[in-house]
C-alpha cells in the first residue's frame, strides 16, 4: 500500500528526464532517491503526486492510480516541493489554517502530529511566511504538507542549502514520522543523509543506478578503496592521476580516495612514486567505503 | 602561500535596526590561500559576504579587499574581485559565447583579450560543441564550472564562492575543487562558503560564523585536534549546537 512504480518514462520536447523506472516503497518505509541536480528526482515526485502525466507507465500511491483515481491521491498524499511554494503574505498561523481547511480539516483535529515541529515556530506565528528565515520555512512547509495526516509523504530535497545542524535536526524529525506510521519518499542530493533512510534508489540521469538498504550497497561493493594524504593535496591529485594503474581518484575530505586497476595492488609502491616525487607526510590506508564512493563509482561506469 | 594580505577585516559589524547580523569580526586572508567561511543558516555570513565584496556598508568596523576599503573604495572592490554564487551566476537566455562576453564587457576587457578569453576558456572547458547553445540548456555541474572561470575573466585577485557546489553530483563536485585547486596555486585567493563539510576539509583555513561573530578560525586539522573530534562535521555540530 505505500508507493508502487512501474517503469515510468517522462519526457519534456526530446529530453527524457525519467526513463523506464520501476521501484517499490514499502508501506511504513522511510525510502530515499539520492541524485544529483538533474538527476529526474522532481519529476517523478510530480508524477507520483498526480502533478504530471508520465508518458509510459503505471504507478500506484498508497493503493491508487495516479491516473485514474488522481482525487483519492490528493487527499492522503502530503507534498513538500523542493521550491517554497507556500503563502508569502499569509502568516504563518494563516498558512496552516488555509492548508487544514482546503483538506477539510482543523489544525486543532491534527495537532499531535505536527506538534513536535509547530512548536519551533508558534512564537513567530503572527509572522509572514516571506519573513520567515529558511531554517523556518522549512518547518513550516513541513506541518502544512502534514496537516491532514496524510499516509504517504513526499519530500523533493528538504535539505538543499540547509547547513549540518539544521539537516540532522531535520532527519531526526523525519524518524519520529516514520514511527508515527507514515511512508515516506525523501530525494536528497546529500549522499551522507543516505544512510538514514531504510532503503534507497541511487539516480543519475533518469535511471536508477542500485535500490538496496544503504548497509548492502556498502557491503556489495568489492574494490578497495585507499586513503591518501601528503603534505602537499594540490599536488597528490595530479600525481595519484599520472600513476599508471590508476583508476579512480577523488578528493574526500581530508583524504584522497585512491582505487587501483590491478587486483595484486602494492601500497608500498605507490608510497614510493609518492616520496620520489616529494611528498612528504604520506599517509596511505584502507578506507572506509561510502555510498558517495559507490555512487561516483556507478556514475563512472555509466559514462 | 605568502604572507601578502588580501582581505583584512577589524571589528566589522552590521545592524538592522535592533537586530546584530554580523557583530564585531575580525580576521585575515592571505594570498593563494582558499580560506572556509562556514556557519549555520541565519549566522550572518552572507551579510558578512557582501559587505567584503562591497555592496553593503558596513555599520562599523572596517574592512579591506584587494588593498581597497570596502566603504570608501568600494567601486575598486567590486572591480578587483571574481564573485559567483549557487544561485545566480549567469544568463540562462544567454549562449555561452554571449555570457563569456557580457561578463568580459562589465569587467571591462578590450575586445581582442575578451575574444581570446573566450577561445581559451571554451577549449579549457572542452565545451566546443556547445559555445553557441544557451547557458540554460547545460547540466548544473558545466554551468558551475564555467561560471566560475567567468567570475576569473579579468583575473582578479581574489574570488568569492557563495555555496558553488549545492546540488552538483559527486563527481562535478570534485572537479569544481580540483579547479579551485589550481586558481590558488596559480596565487588567486578563494573565499568560499559551503554546506557540504567534507569541502571544508580541502580548505587551508576555516572559519566558523556562530550568531554573528566567529566561533573558531585556524586550520581543519587544528580545528579538529582542539575539539577533540575526526571530521569537520563534528566540529560543526559541536559548535553550532553548544551555543543553543
Amino acid at each position: 500500500m505505500g508507493i508502487q512504480v512501474q517503469n515510468i518514462s517522462k519526457s519534456y520536447h526530446d529530453i527524457a528526464a525519467v526513463k523506464s523506472i520501476t521501484f517499490e516503497v514499502k508501506e511504513g518505509e522511510l525510502f530515499g532517491l539520492i541524485g544529483p541536480d538533474g538527476a529526474g528526482k522532481t519529476t517523478l515526485f510530480r508524477i507520483l503526486t498526480t502533478l504530471l502525466l508520465a508518458n509510459e507507465g503505471t504507478a500506484t500511491v498508497a493503493g491508487f492510480d495516479v491516473v485514474k483515481e488522481y482525487k483519492s491521491i490528493r487527499n492522503v498524499v502530503g507534498y513538500m516541493p523542493g521550491k517554497f511554494s507556500l503563502y508569502q503574505d499569509l502568516t504563518v498561523e494563516e498558512n496552516l489554517n488555509f492548508f487544514a481547511t482546503i483538506f477539510g480539516t482543523t489544525v486543532e483535529e491534527n495537532y499531535d502530529i505536527i506538534k513536535e515541529i509547530y512548536v519551533q515556530i508558534e512564537p513567530f506565528k503572527n509572522r509572514r511566511a516571506g519573513k520567515l528565515s529558511g531554517g523556518m520555512k522549512q518547518k513550516l512547509a513541513l506541518c502544512c504538507a502534514l496537516i491532514h495526516k496524510p499516509k504517504v509523504l513526499f519530500l523533493d530535497e528538504p535539505t538543499t542549502g540547509v547547513d549540518p545542524v539544521s539537516r540532522k535536526e531535520f532527519w531526526e524529525m523525519l524518524k519520529r514520522l516514520q514511527q508515527k506510521g507514515i511512508t515516506i519518499l525523501v530525494s536528497t542530493p546529500y549522499m551522507d543523509e543516505a544512510a538514514l533512510c531504510d532503503r534507497i534508489a541511487l539516480i543519475q540521469k533518469g535511471s536508477i543506478l542500485k535500490i538496496d538498504t544503504p548497509e548492502n550497497i556498502i557491503k556489495k561493493y568489492d574494490k578497495i578503496i585507499y586513503d591518501v594524504q601528503s603534505n602537499n593535496t594540490y599536488q597528490l591529485i595530479q600525481d595519484l592521476k599520472n600513476y599508471p594503474s590508476q583508476y579512480s581518484v577523488f578528493a574526500f575530505g581530508e583524504y584522497i580516495h585512491y582505487i587501483d586497476k590491478k587486483s595484486v595492488f602494492n601500497p608500498l609502491e605507490l608510497e614510493n612514486y609518492l616520496k620520489k616525487n616529494g611528498h612528504q607526510d604520506v599517509v596511505l590506508k584502507i578506507s572506509k567505503t561510502t555510498i558517495e564512493d559507490v555512487f561516483m563509482d556507478l556514475t563512472k561506469l555509466n559514462q | 602561500m605568502s604572507q601578502e594580505k588580501i582581505i583584512s577585516v577589524k571589528n566589522l559589524s552590521k545592524k538592522f535596526g535592533a537586530f546584530t547580523a554580523v557583530n564585531n569580526i575580525s580576521f585575515e586572508v592571505y594570498k593563494g590561500e582558499i580560506f572556509g567561511f562556514l556557519g549555520a543558516n541565519g549566522a550572518g555570513k552572507t551579510t558578512a559576504m557582501k559587505m567584503l565584496i562591497g555592496i553593503s556598508n558596513p555599520t562599523s568596523g572596517e574592512a579591506k579587499v584587494a588593498g581597497f576599503d570596502v566603504k570608501t573604495q568600494s567601486e575598486m572592490v567590486k572591480k578587483s574581485i571574481g564573485y559567483m554564487s549557487q544561485k545566480f551566476s549567469m544568463y540562462d537566455d544567454l549562449t555561452i559565447k554571449e555570457n563569456i562576453t557580457f561578463f568580459g564587457g562589465i569587467y571591462g576587457l578590450s575586445k581582442i583579450r575578451i575574444k581570446e578569453k573566450t577561445t581559451q576558456l571554451i577549449q579549457e572547458l572542452q565545451l566546443e560543441e556547445v559555445a553557441d547553445k544557451l547557458v540554460g540548456s547545460l547540466p548544473l555541474g558545466w554551468k558551475q564550472k564555467l561560471a566560475f572561470s567567468v567570475a576569473l575573466l579579468h583575473e582578479p585577485k581574489i574570488v568569492f564562492l557563495d555555496e558553488p557546489t549545492g546540488g552538483v553530483d559527486p563527481i562535478t563536485r570534485r572537479q569544481f575543487w580540483e579547479m579551485i585547486y589550481a586558481e590558488a596555486h596559480k596565487g588567486t585567493t578563494v573565499f568560499v562558503t559551503t554546506h557540504y563539510m567534507d569541502e571544508a576539509e580541502y580548505c587551508d583555513r576555516v572559519s566558523i560564523m556562530v550568531e554573528g561573530h566567529i566561533e573558531a578560525l585556524d586550520t581543519p586539522k587544528n580545528l579538529k585536534q582542539q575539539y577533540g573530534v575526526d571530521s569537520m562535521n563534528e566540529v560543526f555540530l559541536k559548535l553550532a549546537r553548544n551555543i543553543e
